[in-house]
């Protein structure tokens, strides 16, 4: 059976052109832009990226960023710190909206 | 006891031709040679001789998982005093400039300091790519001092600055013995500003991916070494693992074969392929057979261009200029900011 993910697929991402050159060479040129050494740097912006892709849950971009924080010299600590920020953070969104409940429980209790 | 090789091991990978068999199989899309090519080199050629690399052998007191010799305390392959004396002919009678000493572990060689000493004499550079823990085994315990008092430029393999990572690549304890070998060596003067005595580091990354900026790692070495264990060198350089025996048989057994060669090839830089090494290096294997690389060396591709084969039949103006013979393995030295034994290329 195939898989919906199939980790070569990523080698397809560049197909995206096919239906839309212009969109794909603007998203390109604005990513490739968005990860060059900046106020932060090329190693912070990747264990950054490491962790949203855990938050988004998109294993292409976990592959891809797990290899590229090894490419900037992260280590296997410094990863697992940052996927922890990601898990800290949506478990920490999950429950923050508790004071949503809490406000909607009073509103409606005697 | 020391793992054993993939030679003592008997495993078909062993051989080269075996290795090189994988290499071809893959599909690639433009070759190295076009590549090349298209960086400005339709033939790539030596640009004289400005280093003789010696291996001595295949002798060693480790068995690292990325050794691209499959070195071990299990080779019998060791150079001859005679093609010793062959290799220091050469250096007599030309003005190469540096000689550069590898192995396996090249200290364990018999005649690695009479080399050392005759190298120094003519007046030339002499650099020992050195294990460390070869300098805490009992009967080598002065090579330190020996090193120092003839100015042998040590480039040291350290993987990282932490025991896990250093571990995980070269066998239980590595990491614990490296840096007290580095402290011995700091101790003489090696990689303390102005005492002119070089000490320089090398770091290949443990797996199937490429070496991160070489001058942003340095930096961070040069801080994390001196913080955490008092250590001092001079620079660090960066390699890239060569996907050839070793390495190749952990690209195999992991899966990471193809994804690593497409690596290699995706991150072609142009920029590298002026200060490749092959173009002005010239390597000495253990039977004194010539190569244009270590690497060619272990993959046995001879010189090929119409210069010797041997050490003894040396002569420098067809070696000088000779065609480098290449293969999918040279990818490695070219992918991202390049490698080669003197670190990144294209930095
Ligand atoms: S990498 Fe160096 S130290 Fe490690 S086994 Fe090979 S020759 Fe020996
Ligand atoms: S592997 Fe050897 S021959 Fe090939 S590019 Fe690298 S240094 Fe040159």
């Amino acid at each position: 059976m195939s898989h919906y993910y199939e980790s070569h697929d990523l080698g397809k991402f560049g197909e995206m052109a096919n239906g839309s050159p212009e969109l794909w060479q603007k998203f390109l040129a604005w990513y490739s832009a968005v990860f060059a050494e900046g106020a932060l740097s090329e190693r912070e912006k990747a264990l950054i990226a490491l962790a949203v892709a855990h938050a988004v849950q998109c294993p292409y971009c976990i592959d891809a960023y797990t290899t590229a924080c090894l490419e900037k010299g992260s280590n296997e600590e410094q990863m697992t710190e940052a996927v922890h920020v990601a898990a800290a953070i949506r478990g920490g969104a999950s429950l923050v909206h508790g004071v949503q409940m809490r406000n909607h429980l009073h509103k409606l209790s005697m | 006891m020391a793992e054993p090789t993939l030679n003592k091991l008997r495993v078909p990978l062993a051989d080269p031709k075996v290795q090189l068999r994988q290499l071809h199989a893959l599909a690639i899309e433009r070759s190295f040679e076009a590549q090349v090519a298209g960086a400005g080199h339709p033939e790539l050629r030596a640009d004289g001789i400005q280093v003789l690399q010696i291996n001595v052998g295949k002798r060693c007191n480790q068995v690292c998982h990325h050794c691209h010799v499959d070195a071990g305390p299990d080779r019998r392959e060791v150079m001859s005093a005679e093609t010793v004396d062959h290799c220091l002919r050469v250096l007599a009678q030309t003005d190469i400039p540096t000689l550069d000493i590898t192995g396996g572990a090249p200290e364990l060689h018999p005649e690695f300091r009479r080399m050392v000493r005759e190298a120094r004499a003519l007046g030339r550079q002499v650099m020992d790519r050195c294990n460390l823990t070869i300098l805490l085994l009992p009967n080598y315990s002065d090579l330190p001092e020996f090193l120092a008092e003839n100015q042998v430029e040590v480039i040291a393999s350290l993987p990282y600055y932490l025991p896990k990572q250093t571990d995980a690549q070269r066998g239980e304890g590595v990491f614990d013995g490296s840096i007290e070998a580095l402290r011995r060596l700091n101790d003489l003067g090696y990689g303390v500003p102005g005492s002119g005595l070089k000490l320089d580091l090398v770091t290949n990354p443990v797996g199937a991916f490429l070496p991160a900026k070489q001058s942003q790692l340095e930096a961070e070495w040069r801080r994390e070494l001196a913080r955490r264990h008092g250590v001092t060198f001079n620079s660090l350089y960066t390699i890239t693992n060569m996907p050839i025996s070793r390495f190749l048989e952990f690209l195999l057994r992991s899966g990471n074969l193809e994804t690593y060669m497409q690596k290699l090839v995706q991150a072609f830089n142009p920029a590298a392929v002026n200060g490749l090494m092959c173009r002005t290096t010239l390597s000495v294997g253990w039977d004194g057979t010539l190569y244009d690389c270590d690497f060619n060396q272990m993959l046995e591709l001879t010189v090929d261009h119409g210069g010797p084969r041997h050490i003894r039949d040396f002569q420098i103006a067809p070696l000088a200029r000779r065609q480098i013979v290449t293969a999918p393995h040279c990818f490695g030295c070219t992918a991202g900011a390049g490698s080669s034994c003197g670190g990144a290329l294209a930095d």
